[in-house]
């Protein structure tokens, strides 16, 4: 018993600094903080139940990383939702050049640096949700927190041309998903909304 | 030389530094000679930026942080 208490005190002091970055993970990947706050705790119960086979408990944060990643695809079984199946992206579409085209900004000498500024932080979370589910984790770890492609296979558990296609998809899906936001939302100018 | 089309669909890959050899010769040779793919170029890297930054601008809400942390204690306690 006293091993165990050792063993609790020590995970409890492993896990707290990382209990931000874990929770802004979810956020990103589950698009509320409710949802964020239930997977944060999933994560939770299942590395303390990991805790003890783990080797390298003074970096643990690709483990922990690794850990709210598979509570994430848990939860999306558990819902039903489709982790694996085939994305279709519409590999014609192409963000730059529709900005070029509709010039949305036609006062503007940075068109597409407007574009981008037309998403705040919120914003982005929620187009982020628009994405399939895979692509999106490896879009979140990529792009949001700086992982490399290998890293999202170990994090994953897939092989390295698995996560260069779902990245591939991801971007395609989010210029795609960034665009009919900006024009559903009523972002643009009228005059490019009125030419959709 | 490679295509327009060819050289956008390698510009993040290209950016995560993950292309490589002759991929990366023949990118690298069509921007060389191509302002429109620059111009994609430094379109990929700004929305490659735009999605790191916000990074640290989430942070626990004080109420879920006391909610978490009874969450912790309470796995210690079931053991």
């Amino acid at each position: 018993m006293a091993e165990a208490a050792v063993q609790e005190g020590q995970f409890e002091a492993m896990v707290h600094p990382h209990l931000d970055y874990l929770y802004a993970m979810a956020v990103r990947l589950c698009g509320n903080r409710a949802a964020a706050e239930d997977l944060v705790q999933d994560a939770l119960l299942r590395a303390f139940r990991g805790f003890a086979r783990l080797r390298n408990r003074e970096h643990p944060r690709l483990w922990l990383v690794k850990v709210l990643t598979s509570s994430f695809y848990d939860r999306l079984r558990r819902e039903r939702r489709a982790v694996a199946a085939e994305v279709e992206v519409d590999e014609e579409f192409d963000l730059f050049d529709r900005i070029t085209e509709e010039d949305p900004f036609p006062y503007s000498d940075r068109v597409h640096l407007d574009f981008l500024d037309l998403f705040d932080d919120v914003k982005l979370i929620e187009v982020l949700q628009r994405v399939h589910p895979s692509p999106r984790v490896a879009l979140i770890l990529a792009y949001v927190y700086g992982f490399a492609a290998r890293e999202i296979g170990t994090i994953t558990g897939k092989p390295l041309g698995t996560v260069l296609a779902w990245l591939h998809r991801g971007r395609k899906q989010l210029e795609r998903e960034l665009w009919e936001y900006a024009t559903t939302h009523h972002l643009l100018t009228p005059h490019v909304e009125g030419q959709r | 030389m490679i295509s327009c089309k060819e050289a956008v669909a390698r510009l993040w890959t290209h950016l995560d530094r993950n292309l490589g050899g002759p991929q990366e010769r023949e990118l690298e040779e069509h921007l060389g000679l191509c302002r429109h793919c620059c111009g994609e170029l430094e379109f990929a890297r700004q929305a490659r930026e735009r999605l790191r930054a916000p990074a640290a601008g989430v942070e626990i809400p004080p109420e879920a942080r006391e909610r978490v942390e009874r969450f912790l204690e309470r796995l210690s306690e079931k053991d």
